[in-house]
């Protein structure tokens, strides 16, 4: 093939990419009326598993942002056998993520050690107050219908952790 | 002959003025519409590989409406050491350059605002005049990136204007005449070669100057592979960064029926104006014309507009900035001495045939 000049090939490409949105349609969606599903792993929100939480507080210092809120208490629970002493359990009161500040690192994620966070793909909850953008241990609950079963692991891997 | 005659021969003076101011109008103010929605909006997506303004009206077609309404309703802001008189009169001046421009378009046989001799010496002027604006835009905003910007494009737009100017003088040299509505009737009536069935386009005859006076147009439009001197990215806006709402829609409005407007000159001037060749209808000079065409012509003219227009938003779309040194080297070292090669050439075959 002959060269062609760059600035006539510049051209070319606009062109060519006009006939092509006419003719097959663009590669945006017209958001609000057609919705992209996101992948899998997208990171949208932070879901919290209340039950497997421990307050450990484990996330809450390693958040770059300081953004996560913890608050508990100590209770005392019966003994796991009959006449054993009474345990102390961790109460979870508070459990807020503030989105405002919330950079989507993940390291919260991560460093849980007993998988009371997930990730879920849900975007969708802008607010026009910035306050309501701090989510509570019930919303962060709330989430957690919308965080996809974990995707099957590559044949051979070590396998840790479950939903 | 003017605009009014078409529709009555003898209006009172008050009505006749009333037409024009509303002829004016509509020959400025349409195609500034039509080149933002099709091109700003549309083309430019489409090339981008997105839709555009899809919401306002069927295929976001009422989206320039939204905008105007939008910047209407934004506050009047002006810095505080601006020079405020200045700063106030600097996109009116841009906006009537674009008005006296337009004036000596013609539309159709008898569909014109003034018949002038010198027309092509006038139209050069006036779309100087706009220079003025900037500059003085520039200096009042008393803001260094509009300063800067302002300068820029008055060094760019004088660069430019100069190229223009001698790439018309081919066309002149060719028509024998400085009157626009000659030059379309030039065109239409000759032939080229003996072969009388496309008229004579300039275009093809002249299409070095026609060449020439696209890249000094879409420089004089600082579209963009000459904006420098509202290169966003390093000027914030040029002379345009302290103008918000309704003087800022002034020179938005200026800048895309400048281009209306330069893209008529050039169809005019170069691809046969309002005018379809004679030949096909068997007309011979412009008093032999049909009536129709003062309706036609106007259409005829548009399209080509449209056409001209659809290159410079193309260009304009697919080429990155030029540098300010760039720039004017390629005023200066090329499209100069081009068009001056352009005037001997032509000068010589015009006397020699
Ligand atoms: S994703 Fe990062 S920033 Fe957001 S809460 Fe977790 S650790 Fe903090
Ligand atoms: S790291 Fe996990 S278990 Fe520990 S406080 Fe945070 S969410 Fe709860």
């Amino acid at each position: 093939m002959p060269k062609v000049p760059g600035l006539v090939k510049g051209l070319g490409v606009t062109f060519g990419t006009m006939m092509k949105t006419f003719k097959d349609g663009s590669n945006t969606v017209q958001y609000p009326h057609v919705k992209e599903t996101p992948p899998l792993r997208a990171r949208g929100v932070i879901a919290l598993h209340e039950g497997n939480c421990t307050s450990c507080m484990l996330c809450v210092r390693s958040c770059p942002d300081w953004c996560i809120y913890i608050e508990g208490h100590k209770e005392m629970a019966p003994p796991r056998r009959a006449g054993g002493a009474a345990r102390k359990v961790n109460k979870l009161d508070r459990f807020d993520i503030d989105y405002a500040l919330c950079m989507y690192c993940g390291i919260c994620v991560d460093v849980c050690p007993f998988d009371a966070l997930f990730w879920s793909p849900e975007y969708e909850y802008s607010e026009p107050r910035i306050a309501d953008l701090l989510h509570d241990k019930t919303k962060l609950g709330e989430w957690m219908e919308t965080v996809p079963e974990a995707p099957e692991l590559e044949v051979g891997a070590d396998k840790k952790g479950k939903k | 002959m003017n605009l009014a005659s078409v529709l009555s021969a003898d209006l009172p003076y008050w009505a006749q003025s009333l037409l024009r101011v509303l002829g004016g109008l509509v020959a400025v103010l349409l195609p500034a519409g039509t080149v933002v929605y099709l091109f700003l909006f549309k083309m430019m997506s489409f090339m981008q590989s997105r839709l555009g303004p899809m919401e306002a009206g069927p295929q976001g077609s009422m989206q320039l409406f939204a905008e105007v309404g939008k910047w209407l309703q934004k506050e009047d802001i002006y810095p505080a050491r601006a020079d405020k008189f200045i700063f106030k009169l600097a996109p009116l001046i841009v906006l009537a350059s674009t008005f006296l421009l337009v004036v000596v378009v013609p539309f159709g046989p008898d569909a014109l605002f003034t018949d002038f001799e010198a027309g092509v010496f006038y139209a050069l002027a006036v779309s100087s005049v706009s220079v003025l604006g900037i500059l003085i835009a520039g200096w009042a905003s008393a803001n260094k990136y509009s300063l800067l910007g302002g300068l820029r494009a008055a060094g760019q737009l004088i660069a430019y204007e100069l190229p223009m100017v001698l790439a018309v003088v081919g066309v002149v040299i060719q028509a024998g005449t400085m009157n626009l509505q000659q030059i379309v009737v030039a065109q239409n009536a000759d032939s080229m070669f003996g072969f009388s069935g496309l008229g004579n386009p300039y275009v093809i005859t002249q299409f070095v100057g026609f060449i020439v006076f696209m890249i000094a147009v879409q420089a004089e439009l600082t579209q963009t592979p000459f904006d420098m001197p509202i290169a966003e990215s390093e000027l914030v806006s040029g002379y345009m960064t302290e103008y918000s709402g309704f003087r800022f829609l002034i020179f938005f409005i200026g800048e895309f029926a400048t281009a209306g407007v330069f893209s008529m000159i050039a169809s005019v001037l170069f691809l046969g104006g309002w005018s379809v060749p004679f030949s096909w209808f068997g007309w011979t000079t412009i008093d032999s014309i049909d009536n129709w065409m003062n309706i036609v012509g106007p259409l005829i003219l548009f399209t080509k507009m449209i056409i001209v227009v659809f290159f410079i938003m193309w260009v304009r779309f697919s080429y990155p900035r030029f540098r300010e040194d760039q720039l004017q080297k390629f005023a200066w070292k090329v499209l100069i001495p081009v068009s001056l090669a352009n005037i001997m050439v032509t000068a010589i075959l015009k006397v020699a045939f």
